[in-house]
């Protein structure tokens, strides 16, 4: 059986857009099976560090490793152990969902892409609208097809951005499933939200951002009650 | 086959398909080769111009701004849900989605280039059939350096505020080499010139090509950085 677990470490990781420091150097390890969950209000850099650790972006300082090698954008192998799941679906609106997910198949060189789009989809619950064009489907389900997306070719790491986003229930529930899976399938997860609820019952791990820094990084212990307060404190001034 | 090669043609099968669902930009480019032409034919005074001395021009004039309509979209489809992200993520390399892109704008203005020849002939009544293999020799090598800068420079215009207008303004410049050459190649055609009066221009467009690919392949991933 493919191994399907690595440790994701970072290591005083810095980024700027102009004169903006999105990123102040942050440092993190998170252990295959944990799920890190990083709270911070809006502006606190938390988009920016995803896409730097998913290789999309370039840092200005630091370094991002997986299962101890360097994450360098050049190397395909690198990029094929890491899933994301954003804000946009990253789906073609014109092509079907089958088409979608065949697409991002093909491009990451799965052996049957028709049949492991069909198996996504299913994971899903979108097998019955396999044929619809992505650009007519609810807000739910394009983020159903992005998790799909992203969840295709069984990736190591999966990094989250704000995935409770304008989901129904049913949608919600769908995505604690799925994650509740790589969580017992030993994947690393790390997921970025300013839903301390959501992101509270998934966490093994906790992380308070705020203006690029970490502010709190920690195994998560305690009630929920404790984390409100500590964001509460942490993002007054923010 | 190389995986370079691989994703390369993944990625333009899609931006084919997404074209041949949608028609917009091959039905634009259409409606204005035909009305260029048109325009041209109708505004000429063929007492004091003839049509051998404008028409290499105007074919030119018409292949560019036809096939510009095309380059346009070629990124600007990408900024749908973020999709070039997709692509960043995924593991092809950055010049693989450089030459997917240039793949697709290639068929893309080839098609074009297709149904504006005829429509060329028709309204400008110049001898192309004589010609036609040589000329479809000249339209390849210039589509080639076109399709080149020009997929480049939408990579670059695509993240700019206007991008719809930058692209033109940013690729003019680059096309007055390989437009120019093919404009002489094809007067010279015309008027039935031998080969050695070809040759230089010929050249002039074989080195455009070899330099603007290599370029681009070299620049081009650090085009798409933030």
């Amino acid at each position: 059986m493919t191994d399907t677990t690595a440790d994701l470490k970072v290591e005083d990781l810095a980024r700027s857009f102009g004169h903006v420091r999105a990123l102040r150097g942050v440092s993190f390890t998170v252990a295959p099976g944990e799920v890190l969950a990083i709270f911070g209000p809006n502006g606190a850099g938390k988009t920016t560090l995803l896409r730097l650790l998913a290789g999309v972006l370039r840092a200005d300082r630091g370094s991002v490793r997986i299962a101890g090698s360097a994450l360098l954008r050049g190397d395909p192998a690198q990029r094929r152990r890491i899933g994301l799941i954003s804000h946009a679906s990253l789906c073609y609106d014109g092509l079907t969902a089958a088409e979608n997910l065949e697409f991002y198949a093909r491009l990451y060189g799965l052996a049957a892409p028709r049949e492991a789009a069909a198996r996504a989809l299913d994971s899903v619950g979108l097998a019955d609208r396999a044929s619809s064009p992505a650009g007519t489907m609810s807000r739910g389900m394009q983020q159903r097809l992005a998790i799909a997306r992203a969840l295709l070719h069984e990736p190591e790491i999966v990094l989250l951005d704000e995935p409770f986003t304008g989901l129904d229930q049913r949608a919600a529930g769908a995505l604690r499933e799925q994650l509740g899976r790589l969580r017992a399938e030993r994947r690393t997860v790390v997921i970025v939200t300013h839903n301390l609820d959501e992101g509270l019952e998934l966490a093994t791990h906790v992380a308070i951002q705020v203006a690029g820094r970490f502010v709190e990084c920690a195994p998560r212990a305690g009630d929920p009650a404790w984390y409100r307060a500590r964001y509460a404190e942490a993002t007054a001034h923010a | 086959m190389p995986s370079a090669v691989r994703g390369a043609l993944i990625i333009a099968s899609k931006d084919l398909l997404l074209e041949f669902r949608s028609r917009t930009a091959f039905l634009s480019s259409l409606a204005f080769t035909a009305l260029v032409l048109a325009i041209f034919n109708f505004a000429r005074d063929p007492t004091v111009t003839s049509a051998a001395d404008l028409a290499p021009g105007i074919l030119w004039i018409t292949f560019c701004f036809a096939g510009l309509l095309g380059l346009n979209r070629a990124f600007a489809l990408e900024r749908e849900n973020r999709t070039l992200e997709g692509l960043l993520l995924s593991p092809v390399s950055r010049s693989s989605i450089y030459l997917g892109k240039a793949f697709a704008n290639l068929v893309f203005v080839g098609l074009v280039e297709a149904v504006a020849l005829p429509l060329f002939a028709l309204f400008f009544a110049v001898p192309v059939t004589p010609v036609l293999g040589p000329l479809l020799g000249v339209m390849a090598l210039a589509t080639v350096g076109f399709v080149a800068v020009g997929t480049l420079l939408s990579a670059i215009a695509v993240s700019t505020r206007f991008a719809e207008l930058m692209l033109p303004v940013l690729m003019l410049p680059f096309l007055v080499p390989p437009i120019t050459s093919a404009v002489q190649v094809t007067s010279r055609l015309f008027a039935g010139r031998p080969f050695s009066e070809l040759a230089p221009w010929l050249k002039l467009l074989g080195g455009y090509d070899i330099v603007v690919v290599v370029t681009a392949l070299l620049i081009f991933e650090f085009t798409l950085d933030e």
